[in-house]
């Protein structure tokens, strides 16, 4: 009794310190602008069901893919046996699921498979970054925290998935034993030849039900306690990859957004006899006023896509790995665009929840990503294409752009000439009207 | 050259209109095709094949300019506004229906950008348009010149990823007699020449290398006689690409429009 109600305790509290702070998520993603992406609905519900539940995406490279499938799959199915750890340890039963007979032995025959699966698969993972040393994970942005979050993620798996074996193999050699309590249920395909392996059967009954209820405590305490985990790491990207993957951009690539406010005053330069629009008026966000800005200065002014983007990173570098520019070691990496955007807006959050309101703080997106980055990029999109769950790592550097050309009047020499030309001229080059139609001489 | 100079073989949209008739297409230049010495000679290709084609086609001429697509991908929103405004003025007053173009970033902003700002075109890419005129036998191409020549295509981003047109070029070019042999970053997965995102009329941030030497020697990694190329700044960066090589005297980079001229001997 007292164990189900110190279990009940844990898992309300879990549940809901999770969900405080996923709501404190859902706040700072919408401290980015209103964006309206409603339309094409059918579309997007089939995008997601390809690229966030079938992880077409990721299979691109198939080793990482199918590795991650396993994992992805892994942690899927092996919830349907938190669920009933979870009415056990509220109810006191024991495999409450046995009454299913032979699925119920279907289904946990499955899992310990898969579990080995995960396992391994996280072994590869840790050697891919630590051994093998990818170059993907050891660009300047994942030195530090980074590296040892994906490496914390992985340990935590493989312990999760040890205790979920063990416990299994202590209940093998339980349920063998005709241990009160310990119903005959489930094959165990995996844990029983750990259980031989081991010579668990030598061990006193008393030891195996400590044995068997420490690992049963220690793996639902492991994932509560990593459930929390999510929300201060890239690993968010478990839940965030559907959203974010609904919500992704459906136009062509190239298509950039459009600013319908520049569209009134143009109107009105080219014919003086349209009024200039309203200026457009201020938004209040976190009890601040934050004014209208052409692009973006600061995560305030970007739409709350963008934000949830920089959540949904999971920082694996695809995105980087394709880009022209990082390719031939230019400054920029649309991985650190991400993950610069997501820790400046994590700033700016923990600034609201420690005053109540949002204070300007003299910095911005700009304090982190530098015009050299910005300038860097050839809008190929080779990084929207590369990324598992259509992040869109270009917006942010356009927004960026727009606010420093048409805010700072900043940009490279060689554009400002270009735009003296194309306003001049008609042409990015200085060649006028008149020449336009030069070619026609020798045609 | 004066105005009043232009060889009447290339019909503008103003003289179209003053014999009240329509063509069948408006041929959209772009500031490459008219001002860019290489880039020129792939106009002039394409004027070829229209004319062997027998398309009734048109230029803007003195009315076209620039659609602000460099403007827009360099932060300048005001001057893309201010080009693309005209332009749609341009292009509605004339009561535009279809518009076909050799540069994928006119192409691009034509047809995807253009619309929210009232201008809606049927917007082809030269190597579509080709493609169509091949498929409907408006145009026969002999691919016996290039007869046992590898050919690589290079896929410009603004027409690949960005408007997930991969086959046309493709299609076309194995109207030629030749060998289509793809680079390991192709389609999809094409590694850009180093000049969108306005990158064209700069310089390159500092790096190790410039994209498109590595372009370059990817592209040469498969040993092509040609390199084809679909778009005017795409063809800029390779061929310097294939001179930081010193490989300018074996392998040549041209348009798709220019290897189909070649080959129907336009």
């Amino acid at each position: 009794m007292i164990a189900q109600v110190v279990f009940g305790i844990l898992l309300i509290a879990a549940i809901a310190l999770f969900a405080r702070n996923l709501g404190r998520i859902g706040r700072n993603i919408h401290l980015g602008k209103p964006q309206a992406i409603n339309d094409r609905k059918a579309e997007r519900w089939s995008t997601m069901a390809r690229v966030a539940l079938g992880q077409s995406k990721m299979v691109v490279r198939p080793v990482a893919g199918i590795m991650h499938i396993l994992i992805y799959a892994g942690f899927i199915i092996i919830n349907l046996e938190v669920l009933e750890i979870i009415i056990d340890g509220l109810f006191g039963t024991h495999r409450i699921g046995a009454f299913l007979g032979g699925f119920y032995d279907f289904l946990i025959g499955s899992f310990e498979i898969l579990a080995i699966g995960v396992l391994l698969a996280c072994i590869v993972f840790i050697a891919r970054r630590a051994i093998i040393q990818l170059p993907r994970f050891h660009k300047p942005e994942m030195k530090g925290w980074p590296s040892k979050d994906a490496m914390i993620i992985l340990v935590t798996e493989i312990v999760l998935m040890c205790a979920f074996l063990t416990m299994n193999a202590a209940d093998f050699v339980l349920q063998g034993l005709g241990a009160e309590h310990y119903t005959q249920a489930g094959s165990f395909p995996v844990s029983a030849a750990i259980a031989s392996t081991l010579n668990l059967s030598n061990l006193q009954p008393s030891t195996l039900i400590t044995l068997e209820r420490t690992a049963w405590w220690f793996h639902i305490i492991g994932i509560l306690a990593f459930l929390n985990y999510l929300v201060v790491s890239k690993h968010l990207h478990i839940l965030l990859a559907f959203p974010n993957v609904w919500y992704s951009k459906l136009q062509p690539r190239t298509e950039f957004a459009n600013m319908p406010r520049i569209t009134g005053e143009v109107k009105s330069m080219i014919d003086p006899s349209v009024p200039p629009p309203d200026p457009a008026p201020a938004r209040t966000v976190a009890g601040a006023e934050v004014p209208e800005r052409f692009g973006a200065k600061d995560i305030f002014d970007l739409s709350w896509k963008s934000l949830m983007d920089a959540y949904s990173c999971t920082e694996c570098g695809r995105c980087t790995s394709e880009c022209p520019a990082n390719l031939t070691g230019k400054l920029l990496s649309p991985r650190k665009i991400m993950m610069d955007t997501r820790d400046r807006l994590e700033e700016v959050g923990k600034a609201i929840d420690a005053k109540g309101k949002w204070e300007d703080d003299g910095q911005s997106l700009h304090s982190r990503i530098s015009e050299e980055e910005l300038w860097a990029c050839t809008t190929c999109n080779a990084c929207t294409q590369a990324c598992p769950v259509n992040i869109d790592p270009v917006s942010i550097i356009m927004e960026m752009r727009r606010y420093k050309v048409m805010e700072e009047s900043s940009t490279r020499p060689a554009l400002t000439s270009m735009f003296n030309n194309v306003e001049n001229n008609g042409a990015p080059w200085a060649f006028g009207a008149d020449r336009r139609m030069e070619w026609t001489q020798d045609a | 050259m004066p105005f009043n100079m232009e060889p009447s073989r290339i019909p503008t949209m103003a003289a179209f209109a003053a014999s009240g008739e329509v063509p069948e297409v408006l041929f959209w230049v772009g500031c490459a095709g008219s001002f860019d010495d290489r880039a020129r000679k792939i106009t002039k290709a394409f004027v070829r094949i229209l004319n062997a084609a027998k398309v009734k086609f048109a230029v803007l001429g003195q009315e076209e300019t620039c659609t602000g697509d460099p403007a827009r991908r360099a932060g300048n929103e005001f001057l893309f506004q201010m080009q693309a405004l005209q332009n749609v003025t341009v292009l509605n007053g004339y009561g535009v229906k279809r518009i076909v173009t050799a540069c994928p970033h006119c192409f691009n902003t034509l047809k995807n950008e253009y619309p929210a700002l009232g201008g809606s075109y049927e917007v082809m890419h030269h190597t579509q348009f080709i493609n169509a005129l091949l498929k409907e036998g408006r145009i026969k191409v002999e691919g016996g010149g290039f007869n046992g020549k590898r050919i690589t295509f290079h896929d410009p981003c603004y027409l690949g990823r960005g408007n997930n047109e991969y086959e046309a070029p493709r299609e076309v070019l194995l109207k030629l007699d030749a060998a289509l042999v793809e680079m390991k970053r192709s389609k999809q997965n094409g590694l850009c020449c180093g000049a969108g995102g306005a990158q064209m009329f700069k310089e390159a941030e500092p790096g190790a290398r410039e994209v498109n030497h590595e372009r370059g020697e990817e592209a040469l990694g498969t040993k092509p006689d040609i390199i084809a190329a679909g778009c005017p700044f795409c063809n800029t960066m390779l061929t310097d690409g294939v001179k930081h090589f010193n490989k300018e005297g074996e392998v040549v980079v041209k348009d798709v429009a220019e290897l189909i001229a070649e080959a129907g001997e336009l």
